[in-house]
């Protein structure tokens, strides 16, 4: 996993709650056994006026031109700033694949689902929760100044939008792992005494289980 | 010792180590895996030179990408049959469990997890689908994990999680005749929201819970995850116990008694705390239909379609200006007028015998309108389509104008051949109705098998509980 300590990039802003998995990623791309090659394909039903297939070559496609990751300097945006309930629907990691593809190193919404949210950590993007009112002002900054760059410092749990600065939570395991780029089942195997063991006792109890 | 929630017994069973902020490490007891959330966890387990903890907790089973028509030339979209052929040698590779395309247990991996008796109450059950939440219904922890948590369960029989906070949905009183599982639960997420369960585990309870069947439960556990919450649940009672009893992987004898022991205790105390409490007056649910793009954008038939000036809030009346544009409805149109294109019976949430038994009655000597291009009928399992078929409603469909197909996920998702056009409007009884769901452009309005029936034979919405 990339690992993730500081970042500066432009912010795409897209502005309506409820951005669902398949939305980031339709389903005919979920046929692939990879976990890359997903990024010309994110929010693909919004981004090109025709339908995509995995074996149509995406540069012959009609491009949306409405669309905002279309729009110049959003097609090389490193942050998403979204709105409530963000990634919600299908479990796919395929969504996450597709925003990090894409060139996504964070994104921020008042809230995520929690598949979405655990995904993300799982490949080193970055959700940032914030509070509604902030999420507002920073869709006013980004309206006022396009090109701008937000700044995001994980280790200090800060975020610079414009003139202010925002501090946000993160969970301090996930922040571990997220600074050193962390494989997690790598971690969880040091505790495989504390599984077998767990494993000898529950078998006792709850024999139909094993 | 304090009173505790059936959610807080389950995840406590089931703690191997916690550290200090909070953090677990939770066994999992049952593993469903599928095509299209597996191969790359299967890869990465290869990659590092692992191999599954234990290998007997995994069921594997094709669902997504199989035809639901004839399937004896096998899989023709080439990169789909890659697919279920990775599933296929990841399962031989590892020695794995799994129900093939030609197996009568094939079929939607939350149907045949519970038909096999491989969800059991007490278990923790996951599965690289979100609507994992299905099992539930059993007095089970069951939710829904990403292909890299696929790939930490198939390593460590583990995965790393907080716990949620504990909502209880009770839904109080009953419901009037022809009020199904599939309506109580949408009333429930049109009432709390797509996003309201965020965070929680939701507990159902109340008397219309405890009426229904198991088969009704999973209808309603299934759609948690459209509520927000990863996981949902029903407390353990003889309906759970006499579904269980006699099925393949359940245990028998000694051990079947020892069991059900336990399981009773798989109830909320008493006194038990929730952070949230909702209560549903089950006398006022209504068959429901989605008029929108999201499950929480849902109505009672004999209704209208909102009006989003009716609305303060600017964001979510931009978010129903833009369902309303993409669904091609006008606000205040009665449902009733809504006339359908095709009709989809299926998916895990209502593609169970009783499902069927409840769409049949309601096309039993009738035929499908005119106007309606294509109706089918989807079983969940090969067992499921067995069953139906024995009971003639595969006959009863067919001599009504439905197609009766093999099992799957199919229009559901539309990943398989089975989709809507643009603009295509579909009465269906799955449980998504996000843009482009059932295929590009397509329209779904989410309603019962009942209801689906009868959108079929009339051509447009009608209340089942009135017409029949
Ligand atoms: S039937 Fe639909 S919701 Fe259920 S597992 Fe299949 S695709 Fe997912």
């Amino acid at each position: 996993m990339q690992a993730f300590t500081q970042h500066r990039g432009i912010v795409a802003p897209m502005d309506r709650p409820n951005v669902d998995t398949d939305a980031i990623i339709p389903k005919q791309y979920l046929k692939s056994i990879k976990r890359s090659g997903f990024g010309p394909n994110a929010f693909d039903d919004w981004r090109y006026l025709d339908e995509g297939a995995p074996d149509i070559d995406n540069a012959t496609r009609r491009i949306n031109p409405d669309f905002i990751l279309n729009q110049s300097p959003y097609d090389r945006s490193s942050i998403l700033l979204a709105r409530e309930n963000f990634g919600c629907g299908s479990s796919r990691e395929h969504a996450v694949w597709a925003l990090t593809d894409f060139g996504f190193r964070a994104v921020i919404a008042p809230s995520f689902a929690d598949i979405f949210f655990n995904n993300s950590f799982k490949n080193g993007l970055l959700p940032i929760v914030l509070d509604e009112k902030i999420v507002d002002a920073m869709f006013t900054v980004v309206a006022e100044n396009p090109a701008v760059e937000f700044e995001i410092d994980l280790p200090a749990q800060t975020i610079t939008a414009g003139s202010e600065t925002y501090a946000f939570e993160v969970d301090e395991f996930r922040k571990h792992c997220m600074l050193n780029g962390l494989d997690d089942i790598a971690l969880t195997l040091q505790h495989a005494d504390d599984i077998k063991a767990y494993e000898q006792a529950r078998q006792k109890t709850a024999p139909w289980l094993y | 010792m304090t009173a505790r929630t059936l959610y807080d017994k389950l995840w406590d069973d089931h703690v191997v180590r916690a550290e200090q902020d909070g953090t677990a490490l939770l066994y999992i007891d049952r593993h469903l895996v599928h095509e299209v959330t597996s191969p790359q966890a299967f890869e990465g387990l290869r990659l590092a030179g692992r191999k599954p903890w234990r290998t007997g907790s995994i069921v594997a089973v094709p669902d997504h990408n199989v035809p639901t028509t004839d399937r004896s030339q096998g899989i023709t979209d080439p990169v789909a049959k890659i697919q279920v052929q990775t599933l296929d040698d990841n399962c031989k590779e590892f020695g794995l469990t799994e129900f093939d395309m030609s197996d009568i247990r094939q079929g939607i991996v939350h149907v045949i997890g519970p038909e096999q008796g491989a969800t059991l109450p007490g278990m923790t059950v996951v599965c690289g689908d979100s609507h994992t939440s299905t099992h539930g219904a059993f007095g089970a922890l069951a939710f829904g994990i990403g292909t890299s948590e696929v790939e930490h369960v198939l390593a460590t029989q583990c995965l790393l999680q907080k716990k949620s906070k504990n909502m209880l949905v009770s839904v109080d009183g009953q419901v009037h005749e022809g009020i199904t599982a599939k309506d109580i639960v949408l009333a429930i997420i049109g009432e709390i929201g797509t996003a309201g369960g965020t965070g929680y585990a939701i507990e159902f309870g109340g008397d219309a819970i405890r009426a229904l069947s198991i088969e009704g439960r999973m209808t309603v556990c299934n759609m948690a995850i459209e509520a927000g919450a990863r996981a949902g649940m029903v407390a353990v009672d003889d309906t759970t116990i006499d579904y269980v009893k006699g099925r393949p992987y359940a245990p028998e004898g000694e051990t079947w008694e020892k069991a059900v022991a336990y399981w009773q205790t798989l109830v909320s105390d008493a006194d038990a705390r929730f952070d949230r409490v909702v209560r549903i007056d089950a006398s006022t649910i209504k068959p429901q239909v989605t008029w929108g793009t999201s499950p929480e954008m849902v109505v009672a038939v004999d209704t209208c379609v909102p009006d989003p000036a009716a609305i303060d809030d600017a964001v979510k009346a931009d978010g129903m200006r833009k369902a309303l544009a993409y669904m091609g409805l006008q606000a205040g149109q009665a449902v009733h007028d809504i006339k359908v294109d095709k009709v989809f019976i299926g998916s895990c949430t209502n593609s169970r015998i009783e499902d069927l038994r409840a769409a049949a009655k309601v096309a039993e000597g009738r035929s499908v309108a005119d106007n309606v291009k294509l109706a089918m009928v989807v079983p969940g399992s090969g067992l499921v389509k067995q069953q139906a078929e024995s009971e003639g409603l595969d006959r009863i469909f067919i001599d009504a104008g439905f197609e009766w197909r093999e099992p799957g996920c199919s229009m559901c998702l539309a990943m398989n051949a089975d989709r809507l056009e643009p603009e295509e409007r579909c009465a269906s009884t799955s449980n998504r109705n996000f843009e482009g769901r059932q295929g590009q452009g397509g329209r779904t309005h989410l309603v019962s098998p009942a209801m689906a029936a009868a959108a079929a034979v009339h051509g447009h919405f009608v209340d089942v509980t009135e017409q029949g």
